[in-house]
């Protein structure tokens, strides 16, 4: 729905982060618990969580750091990581571009994958009308302030939380309750299914490379799907794919 | 690793992944997005969601060994039904959970 003004849809966009908080929190506090364990300054683990602000490169930083790696591969590992946000980017560049460096560079910033997730079809259906970016800002500073308050969280909790919660659970729970409603065509089942076999495979592959491998081996699946379903059955409005646009 | 170093290192990943995250919000108009890669991009979130799920799921360790009786894999499958058939996140989540803790003390 369109909203009455910017600051309706900011506090939209807020409310509907909110729900994926859970799935968030518990990965903020074992972000801090783990940089307490490597030995980082309280100070030093909140920079490190401002100046990322991506979760899982800022774990897998930490990982290595804990072993030694060369500061040099450690950027490298971790931007790797991030590589999706260049595809992010380019998804919503065309609902972005428009505004003011005031505006980009915060919410370029700000991107995650909850947010992205949240928004991507919102903004690409035009349902959010003209504050569609205020809608954005709102699940964007959400996310970001459930991120920090989290992890900082964890820093001051420390090791106290006991390991049999399982906790860290939450995280891959969370990327399912955002991937499964998202599959409504075909062509997207095939891209999960193989990008998700791929990076069980390809778990060895130096360097996280798998999951980069998995991701664009998933969709060059849906792609190759999308293309197969075109052609064999063209008339057909069955398999809605790539029409959403 | 001195303080400084870690600073820089910090500091170097931060520029990078925000210049990635700007990347074609700022060049849109200068470099347009090829017509393919627009329709690759529709199947970025499941291919990549999928690919940081069922490894967590299947490697509980974070290491590439399987684990027999991973309680994670029955709790997954529960939590994807629920997320298909209500698309709840809190609810998946809670279920999720539980299920966890369910199938780790029937394991244990």
């Amino acid at each position: 729905m369109p909203y009455r003004s910017g600051a309706h849809a900011f506090m939209q966009g807020a409310r509907a982060l909110l729900p994926l908080t859970p799935g968030v929190i518990p990965f903020g506090l074992v972000t801090g618990v783990m940089a307490i364990e490597m030995g980082l300054s309280p100070g030093m683990a909140m920079g490190m969580t401002i100046l990322f602000y991506s979760g899982s490169a800022q774990m897998v930083a930490l990982q290595l750091l804990h072993n030694g790696v060369l500061p040099v591969a450690i950027v490298v590992t971790a931007l790797i990581i991030n590589l999706r946000f260049i595809m992010y980017s380019a998804s919503l560049a065309p609902h972005l571009h428009h505004l003011p460096r005031r505006w980009t560079w915060p919410l370029s910033y700000l991107l995650s994958d909850q947010s992205y997730a949240l928004c991507t079809l919102k903004l690409s259906s035009g349902e959010l009308g003209p504050f569609a970016h205020y809608f954005y800002a709102g699940t964007a500073v959400t996310m970001w302030l459930a991120w920090q308050v989290s992890v900082l969280a964890g820093v001051y909790l420390g090791a106290s939380i006991p390991q049999d919660w399982s906790l860290s659970f939450a995280i891959p729970l969370s990327f399912l309750a955002l991937l499964i409603p998202g599959l409504q065509s075909r062509a997207s089942w095939c891209a999960a299914a193989v990008g998700g076999t791929l990076a069980v495979l390809a778990i060895k592959l130096p360097y996280n490379l798998g999951l980069v491998t998995a991701s664009l081996g998933g969709v060059l699946a849906g792609l190759v799907v999308e293309r197969l379903q075109a052609s064999s059955n063209s008339a057909s409005v069955e398999g809605a794919e790539g029409e959403a646009q | 690793m001195s303080d400084l170093a870690l600073w820089g290192l910090c500091l170097a990943a931060g520029l990078g992944t925000f210049a990635m995250r700007l990347s074609f919000v700022e060049l849109y108009g200068r470099w347009r997005i090829p017509p393919l890669m627009r329709r690759a991009l529709m199947y970025v979130p499941a291919s990549v969601l999928a690919a940081l799920v069922l490894p967590a799921v299947v490697y509980p360790t974070g290491q590439a060994e399987w684990v027999l009786n991973n309680p994670q894999v029955p709790a997954a499958m529960v939590a994807a039904w629920v997320a298909w058939r209500w698309r709840n996140t809190l609810l998946t989540l809670a279920v999720g959970m539980a299920a966890l803790w369910g199938f780790k003390f029937l394991v244990a």
